[in-house]
């Protein structure tokens, strides 16, 4: 009899025991939150209209929220295989350290107040898109696509590629033409970032069972896939100079960026090397913030000389 | 007793988490009510004018 109250502690206090702030902000995968931040405020700024810079930094602070909100929910449903590969056995939940159970309340309770201070601070098709955005990463990415098929991060990508949609709708309380560009930059851009990244832990993909394309179709098909998207990324990566919504040194950054991008991706097809399919991974990071930089920088520089 | 879930260190250090956990929610709640109430007036602003 005197043992169970000790049981009862060691089932039910273990994990918040364990787990410290320091978890729980690792919980909503920061690192990628940078991402979704950057590329919203991005087309926040692009997009007609000028919302009040108060709610405008409000409504960033709340597509943060969202992701990290989308984090959680994909920690807590993924603890098990997160469990068995060696980049992610020390996320909070992988660890032990947050209860799944705990992990996705958090996510629910903090996606629900980002959707609801991002309508209130700007408007409700922001939101709503927030509110896809979230559900898209955690039930349609995590839950339906990730462990069956190897298309997963193609169709997955979209969550990613939304959040400078949700920036053009809180700005403009529409989506054009140009919002589109912009997801089309990084819904593309996904697939040969992430596989360049799977083909050096595909090992690790394997034993958890989790079906990436280096697993199931093997490394050269895998190859030629990311060699394929490149050159598609590069590409789409100068629409936006041709349509007339950046001028000529975004045109030119797009080309510069893009040829480095196209030129990785050649030298992983001559040598398939896993040095250069990290270096690929790299180049696929600078490719998009430099060319999300390279818009902002365009616009600004327009601007100033249009009002001089 | 090293290792013992009862034992007054890991007791201890649980009260401590528990504590900060609860006053970052504090802050987090009162942080909310601000951020509420600066969206009402800057939007009740943005009517006004």
């Amino acid at each position: 009899m005197t043992s169970r109250p000790r049981e009862r502690i060691l089932v039910e206090d273990a994990a918040p025991a364990a787990a410290s702030l320091r978890d729980w902000w690792r919980l909503f995968k920061p690192n990628v939150m940078q991402l979704a931040v950057f590329t919203a405020a991005v087309g926040l700024y692009l997009a007609p209209g000028e919302p009040h810079p108060v709610l405008a930094a409000i409504a960033v602070l709340a597509i943060a929220a969202g992701a990290g909100a989308a984090a959680a929910l994909n920690n807590a449903h993924d603890a098990d295989i997160d469990r068995l590969m060696a980049r992610t056995r020390h996320r909070p939940t992988a660890a032990g350290r947050i209860d799944p159970a705990e992990a996705w309340g958090a996510g629910v309770v903090l996606g629900l107040v980002a959707v609801a201070v991002l309508g209130l601070a700007t408007n409700w098709l922001a939101a709503g898109l927030l509110a896809l955005t979230i559900v898209y990463y955690a039930l349609i990415y995590t839950v339906f696509l990730k462990r069956r098929t190897p298309q997963n991060i193609v169709i997955g990508g979209a969550a990613g590629a939304l959040p400078p949609v949700v920036g053009w709708a809180a700005a403009s309380g529409e989506v054009s033409l140009e919002a589109w560009l912009l997801f089309a930059l990084i819904f593309l851009w996904t697939p040969p970032h992430f596989w360049a990244l799977a083909l050096c832990r595909s090992e690790d993909y394997a034993r958890a069972g989790v079906p990436m394309l280096p697993v199931v179709a093997g490394r050269t098909a895998t190859i030629r896939q990311i060699r394929a998207y490149t050159w598609l990324v590069a590409g789409i990566g100068l629409l936006p100079w041709v349509v007339g919504m950046a001028g000529l040194l975004y045109g030119v950054a797009a080309l510069l960026l893009g040829g480095t991008f196209v030129a990785a991706a050649e030298r992983l097809a001559r040598t398939g090397a896993d040095r250069e399919a990290r270096r690929l991974f790299r180049v696929s990071i600078v490719h998009l913030f430099g060319l999300f930089l390279a818009l902002v920088v365009d616009r600004a520089v327009g601007v100033t000389v249009g009002a001089g | 007793m090293p290792g013992d879930p009862n034992g007054p260190s890991d007791r201890d250090a649980f009260e401590r988490r528990r504590r900060s956990r609860n006053i970052a929610l504090a802050v987090l709640l009162f942080a909310l009510v601000i951020l509420f109430y600066v969206i009402t007036i800057l939007r009740m602003g943005a009517r006004g004018g």
